[in-house]
């Protein structure tokens, strides 16, 4: 049987992948593709402490299902203000969106 | 049951290394989708066959295909130029091996760490108990119900955001 | 056990005997069982591919008024060989400056989203690849698969009327799957549960089309959509973009697509049949065997799929617009109303007889039908004297 610490160490390391991804790309769509594998090693951890603590109670589920409508409301909200700010600046390079400085 | 997982945790894991390192964004995109596509595999070993199903259907067919669309608007031309990476990369790289180590030692002094797996209940219907659970009142229908407002709210805020009065086409 | 009343599972440990009997351990003479199920379900679902191309041309020879092919063999039987040989020896042209992996990837995976359908068909109450109990989701899941699949060729073509071409038709896709799912939920609350061999037992007192037609009219237009078949097929017309997502194309790789439309709609002529049509009930013959009961599920499925062909032939290509207008102001709310309808009259009269029920869903359709027309026809009346009314006099400066 796998332990649960394996499904840990994998939610985990998708995590910090992701947080790489947030941190270190210059594209702002890549970013947000960063903040998905963000959320979905949220929804690892929470689905397999559902299963491994106790199967029977849903709150697990119903928190990861939660997750989605958040990561598809965010991923929904966050694109269209990406392709706004390309309609009005012409880039979507991050470094470059720099107009308010303080 | 373990080469299943080493399977599974090797295409999550590889392919989300590509999703963060691809320097042609629809390339990035679509390891994106593999590596969402990894993880309905894990929630299928983890008898959550539901979220497995439902994560294909709400990640793979419909946030992917927006970030396929957001990126082709929004390119100058048809080749992406220039690097992936912004200049502080080395930086981001340690904080990110930071938190995974960080991550790794807060769990592994937690008592429950490396126990088995519960029994799942033969019989036990996990979609019908889900289902229970989201709209009974003493469960959790006040957090379905304002995710549902959330995406209401999400919809129009992006399409207000994102409309074009000047060309006014009407692609959802 | 006695073959004919459980091939799959006789088949299966005659194997599981043979494998184990040449020394393999027990799993991998499993696994290897699997596969090899995998392997026959996938040919003969490509050997049916090829009748289906025959059965195209024939049938829309005949729609329109002429013969068909009838060179190739006894009633043209050999024809789609000779299609399908031309398609292996034509050239395999690669544009320049496409993206190679994820060119060659979309055509396969078109035919992968529906190939995986036919893992929760259930051909008889013994005979289904794997009773997931989540089923309809599956489907639109495999949906989804497709839909990537139509952005992949369309992008990596390096085309712009390729490009236009997949946008419209993965526009009209993703906005068509929501009458499909609420119009999919109209089973599952009357069968109880989404697993495809539920719903195909639950049917053996009524067929659900009589219990709710509107679902199966409903499910129809959404699944002719999701298929991209006219009048829903913009995308392909050669009068608006030359081809449309498979424009870069040839040889098999356009094959692939091809097969892989007319196997889509079959496949969805077969979920129509078994969401709706009762599955593999009919009247009693199913208890012969799980082959014959198989038989009427294909069955069913090939006049879903002549009815998907029926439609294809008959309408005209409707404009992306009008498509889109369509779904979200149209199909989505009936779906919706006639969702919470049956929903209440399931609950409210979950424990009368079966006609009760019936009778009274089906009135309730009616009704709904009925009012919906009347709401169209007042809206049509408005627009036609709109544009029928005398020109307005033009007021003239008087001298």
């Amino acid at each position: 049987m796998i332990p649960l610490s394996w499904y840990l160490i994998l939610s985990a390391a998708l995590f910090s992948i992701g947080l790489f991804g947030v941190l270190a790309r210059r594209n702002a769509i890549a970013i947000l593709l960063g903040v998905e594998l963000m959320l979905n090693a949220v929804n690892i951890n929470l689905v397999a402490f559902w299963r491994y603590l106790d199967p029977t109670v849903m709150t697990g589920q119903v928190f990861a299902i939660i997750v989605f409508a958040v990561a598809a409301a965010e991923v929904a909200v966050g694109l269209a203000l990406v392709i706004s700010v390309y309609r009005n600046r012409k880039t979507v390079v991050a470094d470059e969106l720099d107009m308010m400085k303080w | 049951m373990t080469i299943l997982f080493l399977i599974t945790a090797v295409v999550i894991l590889a392919s989300a290394m590509m999703v963060v390192t691809s320097r042609n964004l629809v390339h990035a995109a679509l390891w994106l989708v593999a590596s969402l596509f990894g993880v309905a595999m894990l929630y299928a070993q983890l008898n959550a066959s539901f979220m497995a199903v439902v994560q294909v259907v709400v990640y793979i067919g419909a946030i992917a295909i927006l970030f396929i669309f957001a990126v082709m608007l929004t390119r100058r031309e048809i080749r992406d130029k220039g690097p992936g990476l912004n200049k502080n990369w080395g930086i981001a790289a340690l904080v990110s091996l930071l938190t995974f180590g960080g991550l790794a030692v807060l769990l592994s002094n937690w008592s429950g760490f490396s126990q088995p797996s519960a029994d799942f209940p033969s019989g036990f219907d996990a979609v019908g108990a889900l289902g229970n659970a989201l709209v009974s009142p003493d469960a959790f229908v006040l957090p379905f119900e304002v995710a549902s407002i959330l995406l209401v709210a999400a919809l129009v805020g992006a399409v207000y955001i994102a409309y074009n009065p000047r060309s006014g086409d009407n692609r959802k | 056990m006695n073959f004919w009343a459980n091939p799959i599972q006789v088949t299966a440990d005659w194997l599981m005997g043979l494998f184990t009997g040449w020394g393999m351990t027990e799993v991998l003479a499993s696994i290897l069982t699997q596969l090899l199920g995998i392997v026959v379900m996938i040919t003969i679902m490509l050997v049916i591919d090829i009748l289906l191309v025959w059965i195209e041309r024939k049938v829309v020879a005949r729609f329109q008024d002429r013969l068909g092919p009838n060179r190739g063999g006894p009633f043209g039987l050999i024809q789609p060989f000779a299609d399908i040989i031309k398609l292996f020896i034509k050239e395999n042209i690669t544009p320049a400056g496409v993206d190679k992996v994820v060119y060659n990837l979309a055509p396969i995976l078109s035919v992968f989203s529906v190939l995986i359908l036919w893992a929760i068909i259930p051909l008889a109450p013994v005979i289904i690849g794997v009773d997931l109990n989540v089923g309809l989701l599956y489907l639109v899941a495999a949906g989804a698969i497709g839909t990537l699949s139509i952005i992949m060729a369309g992008w990596s073509s390096n085309n712009k009327f390729a490009l236009l071409g997949a946008f419209r038709q993965v526009a009209a896709m993703i906005s068509y799957e929501i009458p499909m799912v609420v119009a999919l939920l109209i089973p599952t609350v009357l069968a109880g549960t989404m697993g495809m061999l539920g719903i195909s037992e639950a049917q053996q007192g009524m067929w659900y089309v009589f219990l709710s037609p509107l679902a199966a009219l409903i499910f129809l237009i959404s699944a002719v959509a999701e298929l991209g078949r006219t009048p829903f097929d913009l995308s392909e017309g050669e009068s608006e973009v030359v081809a449309g997502f498979h424009i870069e194309y040839s040889g098999m790789k356009f094959g692939w697509f091809y097969a892989g439309e007319l196997l889509h709609a079959f496949t969805f002529g077969g979920f129509w049949g078994i969401l709706f049509f009762g599955g593999y009930h009919f009247f009693g013959l199913e208890n012969l065997g799980p082959l014959v009961a198989a038989a009427i599920v294909l069955f069913k499925a090939l006049i879903g799929y002549w009815v998907i062909m029926w439609i294809k032939y008959t309408l005209m290509r409707i404009r992306i617009d009008h498509m889109l207008a369509f779904n979200w102001k149209f199909l989505v709310p009936l779906s919706l109303v006639v969702l919470m309808v049956t929903a209440l009259l399931n609950t409210l009269l979950r424990d009368t007889s079966t006609w009760v029920m019936a009778v009274s869903m089906f009135l309730s359709n009616v009704l709904i039908a009925w009012v919906v027309i009347e709401i169209l026809r007042g809206r049509s009346r408005t627009e036609r004297e709109k544009v029928e009314s005398p020109a307005q006099p033009v007021v003239e400066a008087t001298h």
